[in-house]
């Protein structure tokens, strides 16, 4: 008779199913333990020091923030407060955001509470990507605070009457169907000025997390005046 | 256990699986509907604007999707467990009991979506009307109620399973079914931190659909093929372990891919892409494990009627099934799989992430890994309640698999399309801006594509209607043996 192979032994695949399991399992939460401490969200104190984290602190809203190349990482970055050349930020050189560069911690994180609270009670995911994650039918809001369109170049500052972009920003999402941009446009969800106002800061902060250079490019050919062959 | 299998008349657990069926049946209908909605939505924006919003619409059918599915997966469970452990499901009443609960809760989730829609930012709109986190939207208390069933669910499968007959199928249900129902918890909390939001959101999706899910849809047609075609049940058994082994060896890790760009390090692009570029291996398997198993036993059973002198008969006790469950073996490799590793790897993933490509893999993944399953296990129950020995295809039930597929096909290829069109303008050319967004969006190709997707859709509205009707009259239909 011959003998039994350890290939067609149900035992044998039961026990390497429940250690490769096991194996995997303990990698992965490994790495989440690793992976928290990185994207814990970084503090006031941390934006003094020149510390950079992956996701700052709320009162990242004080500063001015742009996506450029990092020469040592090969890929766009968030740069807080001017950038060293390189591609790291000096965290120097604040923005007024609602007219303000002196949101405190207290302040700044309450804003981004009401806004990322805002952001799940108004369903955005539901059209909007966020990180790239959502529905496809409106456009992605990871670094939506950068767009062009919002800035002193784009339609929308016009087009809303505001001086600001973070004003453009509120006015549109408490009237979004006032201004419409396309044929498909953003119904009105009843987004009061406050919360419009924690929705802008939640988005501005969201375009500080570092998210490995997505979306590549942002922005750069318009911004190199190519936009329609002009 | 020989002929219980082929009536589930008399077992309590059957009924109640086929309650579950029911119910489920009923939202894959809301599922494809809402689906509709929002399908028509893409082609012309002002349709229930402001009335049902594509983001309720969409919210309804990604929700009725994951909702029938997990009621169709009880439905299952609770179908098999009298064949495998053979004795009647223990705590049954409050298993019973549970279901009512679900469904009660389901319908008021459902009606809160519809009727209320929005609420302030507070809490209190996360708690009582969604949380505005996509596939898991199910309020707070919900999210409570949906664990105390599923608890009283695995304690039903467990209890049952270390009372009766522990079968390699029920002991791989067991373990699966606690990590199923133990990742759900993790999606359950809020925080500000939206990077760290996607990372445990991840946990439930991801280890869902891509983990546990799979290891549930390989212990099925492991069950399948023993009902249908009267596969070796050690030899379907030792699959099965292969399969769990591959399945979490690559699955789990490569949990890695949706960490490219949410502010996680960037060593899950390693990781990511090296264990979900392994994904695929196993749903490989487990198409050539149906194949294998089927021309086996034809095989043995064509040879014993060559012997008799007989005419060849088919081994398949239930073709409408056996169809579906080879769908399932096809579909789940072409959608998960194939669809899966076309943007997996960092590389592509950063142009392709967040466009219609991901829409087109998760229609087909969707689909293909586990609609068909389900649809397979409920022809199972009807065959089971009806006294079936052998059920026939019909042409309600060709027809319906034939609409279903194709139309499922076609959406799949337009959104691929689409997708290329929004990678190419949108990201590429136009650096992912707002109007870089819909200079993509109004790209001719795109706009054939969402024709060319809702009307697919419609071809599976009239396939899903056909499958009711094949569903609804079997139990009269005279083709059947019995």
């Amino acid at each position: 008779m011959a003998k039994k192979s350890v290939w067609s032994d149900n035992r044998f695949w039961q026990r390497s199913a429940a250690w490769i399991t096991g194996f995997a399992s303990v990698l992965l939460i490994w790495l989440t333990f690793d992976t928290a401490g990185q994207i814990s969200m970084g503090t006031d104190a941390d934006l003094q020091n020149g510390v950079t984290k992956r996701v700052p602190g709320p009162t990242v809203i004080n500063y001015k923030i742009t996506y450029e190349m990092s020469s040592t990482r090969g890929h766009e970055v968030p740069v807080v407060g001017g950038n060293d050349g390189s591609g790291k930020s000096l965290f120097q050189e604040k923005e007024k955001f609602f007219g303000r560069d002196d949101w405190s911690e207290e302040e700044a994180g309450a804003l981004l509470h009401l806004g990322k609270l805002g952001s799940q009670t108004k369903n955005c995911m539901n059209c909007h990507t966020l990180l790239g994650n959502g529905a496809y039918y409106a456009p992605d809001l990871t670094k939506s605070w950068l767009d062009p369109a919002w800035g002193p170049e784009g339609s929308m500052q016009a087009m809303t009457g505001k001086d600001t972009k973070e004003e453009a920003m509120a006015e549109f999402l408490q009237h979004p169907s006032t201004y419409p941009t396309h044929a498909r446009m953003m119904p009105d969800l009843g987004i009061t000025a406050e919360e419009a106002k924690g929705l802008v800061a939640f988005l501005k902060h969201m375009s500080s997390i570092d998210t490995n250079g997505f979306p590549r490019n942002f922005g750069r050919m318009e911004n190199a005046g190519v936009r329609n062959g002009k | 256990m020989a002929s219980n299998h082929l009536t589930g008349i008399g077992s309590e657990s059957k009924q109640l699986a086929t309650w579950y069926f029911t119910f489920a049946a009923i939202l894959f209908g809301a599922q494809l509907l809402f689906g509709l909605v929002a399908a028509i939505q893409y082609v012309m924006p002002g349709f229930l604007f402001e009335i049902v919003d594509f983001s309720v619409a969409r919210m309804l059918h990604i929700n009725a999707l994951v909702v029938w599915m997990v009621f169709a997966m009880f439905g299952s469970v609770y179908w098999l467990l009298p064949d495998e452990t053979g004795i009647e499901t223990v705590g049954i009443k409050v298993g019973k009991l549970l279901y009512w609960i679900f469904v009660a809760a389901i319908v008021v989730v459902v009606l809160v979506y519809l009727l209320i829609q929005v609420g302030p930012a507070d809490e209190m709109s996360i708690w009582f009307i969604h949380e505005g986190r996509e596939y898991i939207e199910a309020p707070r208390w919900a999210d409570w109620g949906i664990t105390v069933v599923a608890l009283g669910f695995v304690a039903n499968l467990f209890l049952t399973g270390m009372k009766g007959n522990r079968s390699g199928i029920v002991t791989v249900l067991m373990a699966d079914m606690i990590a199923f129902a133990g990742l759900y918890l993790t999606g359950m909390f809020f925080t500000d931190n939206i990077s760290v939001d996607q990372y445990w959101w991840w946990w439930v999706i991801h280890l869902w659909v891509e983990a546990t899910w799979e290891v549930f849809v390989g212990a099925l047609a492991a069950y399948g093929l023993i009902q249908m075609i009267g596969a070796h049940r050690k030899v379907v058994e030792m699959w099965l372990w292969i399969e769990v082994a591959m399945l979490f060896g690559s699955g789990i890790l490569g949990l890695g891919h949706h960490y490219f760009w949410i502010g996680t390090p960037e060593y899950w692009w390693e990781i990511g892409a090296l264990f979900s570029a392994l994904e695929p291996l196993p749903l490989v398997a487990m198409f050539i494990h149906v194949m294998y198993d089927w021309g086996k036993e034809q095989g043995k059973q064509n040879a014993d009627s060559l012997a008799a002198g007989e005419d060849d008969i088919s081994v398949i006790k239930n073709s409408p099934a056996f169809i579906w469950f080879w769908m399932n073996a096809f579909g789940n490799f072409l959608g998960a799989g194939v669809w899966g590793f076309f943007h997996t790897l960092p590389q592509v993933n950063l142009y392709t992430h967040g466009t219609q490509f991901t829409s087109a893999h998760g229609h087909l993944a969707f689909f293909g890994a586990y609609a068909t399953i389900l649809i397979g296990m409920m022809y199972l129950a009807i065959q089971g309640t009806n006294g079936i020995k052998v059920m026939k295809n019909t042409k309600a039930s060709i027809w319906s698999v034939s609409l279903l597929v194709g139309g499922m096909l076609g959406m799949t290829v337009a959104l691929t399309i689409a997708g290329y069109v929004q990678v190419l303008i949108s990201r590429a050319q136009m650096g992912a801006t707002w109007a870089g967004y819909f200079d993509g969006q109004s790209g001719m190709w795109f706009v054939q594509a969402m024709d060319w997707r809702l009307i697919s859709g419609m071809v599976m509205f009239v396939g899903f209607s056909l499958l009711i009707k094949d569903f609804l009259t079997t139990g009269k239909n005279p083709v059947h043996q019995r």
